[in-house]
């Protein structure tokens, strides 16, 4: 595809074509990959964030650690969310012949689990993000003033609250999909006319 | 966006530094130091902050030099903790801090040399964080050339000093104009390493920090000059190229002959223009009639620059430290950046001589001036 679009014949990639060539499964797994693994990245870069710090403002006050694991938990929520959609998503994936998979149904569910992973993903990387890097400033703040830490807090809570919307959207956008089900009248398959 | 990657290299010792700087002494603990009615009281005040025990193992009658010694010796320890733990660019930024000292150093040496003072005897009163390896070898010259091929030709104020090598002979006159022509080399180093390396929030801060530094030494020179025999040329030469004052403010003290006229030069800066403002309307705290190298207690708030009568410079030069602790402090209100590294190395800095300034005082039996030095928090 890289190559015709670099070629200078990018009008003969057939995106229609493509879109309906390519397999269900393709998307879906796609898609439940991008829902974990961004979902991963956003966790770690929040922990790495708020870690350097609590360890650093830990040398000289020692209370700030134990108080300042709730921002670490927050950043692992997010990281749970993707585990969570990821295993919803994945009860959808049955193995069925080839023959029978270009079904309207199955196009449908592979196309919502991947903008559904996409969203979940992408929302769940830049909570991942927020509540680090406030995670970190509430570690410093409580260092230097222990009345600071709760009100910190509350602005990383409503950073943590931006993942679960991903969530729930990535939930909503999946319901109407069915699992991977073999088409009815096996024997004609309603096969894309380009798969050969 | 620096938030997203400062911390990969630098969050941990940013934590540790704020840490350091929340050990700085508070205004409570400075008065319970100016109660001390003796030094052992002060040890034992001391004891109680983050100082810690370093005073401990002294021999009983503590001279007020072992305690400025003892404090400085913590503060390069921090410095070579973060030194050890630190990455680039952060190496560097650390790098460009000792520069100061260097110069400092080299300074001492040389004016130490032209009274033939000892050499060994020199280094060891030299500041800790300016030591390179080639100091020794100054004894052996005489000019600045020698003095560059044996001494600086490897140390990082090479480049500086380039600048200085077109006077013949070393004596007590230039010896300042070469101090201030290295300081020039390097605040314009500093600020373009800054400005080119580590951009964003760390450039902004330290931007702020190195210009009134720049600035200081600009006025300061000028005010110096009066009745120094230095020419209006040469003077002109050892203004830095940085700093809020430039162009403009630094071509009107170039032509300036008296302290008015330098007055009028700051008076594009708004916070430049307070200097003067407060130390010539005089006569406002009668009662505070001293001018002392760290007179300034009268303040409580970050601006006001509370007046007392006194020789122009020494007034002023009060006023420059208490604005440079002002913008060190401001620099910790942003996270993520490197700023913070040399706002809080000063402030140490300026906590030292503070508490140094009180044990001059309690051994000195001066209490009516204890008060005359300059809180940070």
């Amino acid at each position: 595809m890289i190559h015709i679009a670099n070629g200078g014949s990018g009008e003969a990639f057939n995106v229609g074509r493509f879109l309906e060539e390519t397999s269900p499964y393709v998307f879906a797994s796609t898609g439940i990959g991008l829902c974990i693994g961004l979902s991963v990245l956003g966790a770690g870069w929040g922990i790495f964030v708020t870690g350097s710090s609590i360890l650093g403002g830990g040398v000289r006050t020692p209370r700030i650690r134990t108080k300042n694991l709730i921002s670490i938990i927050f950043c692992e929520v997010v990281a749970i969310y993707g585990v969570i959609i990821g295993i919803v998503y994945s009860a959808k994936l049955t193995a069925i012949p080839d023959a029978a998979m270009y079904t309207p149904e199955n196009y449908f569910t592979g196309f919502a689990l991947f903008w559904g992973g996409l969203t979940v993903g992408t929302c769940n990387l830049l909570c991942g993000v927020a509540v680090g890097i406030t995670g970190s400033t509430a570690a410093l703040a409580d260092a230097a003033d222990p009345q600071l830490f709760v009100k910190i807090l509350i602005v990383e809570v409503f950073g943590s609250i931006m993942g679960l919307f991903g969530l729930i959207v990535g939930l909503l956008m999946t319901s109407r999909a069915p699992e991977f089900s073999a088409a009815s009248n096996f024997l004609q398959p309603v096969a894309s006319p380009f798969v050969h | 966006m620096e938030a997203l990657t400062f911390n990969v290299s630098g969050g941990f010792l940013e934590a540790i530094v704020r840490g350091y700087k929340a050990g700085l002494l508070t205004s409570g603990q400075y008065n319970n130091l100016t109660q001390c009615e003796t030094i052992e009281d002060l040890r034992t005040q001391l004891s109680a902050t983050d100082y810690g025990n370093f005073l401990a193992n002294e021999a009983l009658p503590i001279s007020t030099s072992t305690i400025s010694e003892r404090a400085l010796e913590i503060m390069v320890d921090q410095f070579n903790f973060v030194r050890s733990n630190a990455v680039e660019p952060l190496t560097t930024f650390l790098d460009y801090i000792t520069y100061g000292y260097m110069i400092d150093n080299l300074i001492l040496l040389i004016t130490g040399l032209i009274h033939n003072r000892d050499i060994k005897e020199l280094i060891y009163r030299c500041h800790p964080l300016g030591l390179f390896d080639t100091m020794a070898a100054l004894g052996a010259g005489n000019t600045p050339e020698e003095i560059y091929r044996n001494c600086l030709v490897e140390t990082p104020l090479a480049p500086y000093f380039r600048e200085c090598m077109s006077s013949k002979d070393i004596d007590e006159s230039n010896i300042e104009i070469i101090r201030n022509s290295l300081y020039k080399a390097y605040l314009t180093d500093f600020h373009t390493f800054i400005n080119t390396a580590i951009p964003g929030p760390t450039a902004e801060n330290m931007s702020r920090i190195l210009s009134f530094e720049a600035d200081r030494r600009s006025i300061n020179i000028t005010i110096n000059s009066f009745g120094a025999g230095l020419g209006k040329e040469r003077r002109a030469k050892l203004y830095p190229e940085v700093g809020r004052l430039y162009p403009e403010g630094n071509n009107m003290l170039a032509r300036a002959e008296d302290v008015e006229q330098v007055r009028q030069a700051c008076e594009g800066v708004m916070e430049y223009k307070q200097f003067f403002d407060a130390s010539s309307s005089g006569n406002n705290h009668p009662s505070n009639n001293t001018s002392s190298s760290a007179n300034l207690l009268n303040g409580n708030g970050d601006d006001d620059f509370g007046g007392a009568s006194g020789g122009v410079a020494e007034d002023l030069e009060d006023r420059f430290f208490q604005y440079e602790v002002h913008l060190n402090k401001q620099a910790f209100l942003q996270q993520f950046q490197y700023s913070v590294f040399y706002a809080y190395f000063k402030l140490k800095e300026q906590e030292i001589r503070s508490v140094t300034w009180i044990a001059e005082c309690i051994a000195q039996e001066n209490r009516e001036r204890i008060h005359d030095f300059i809180p940070i928090f």
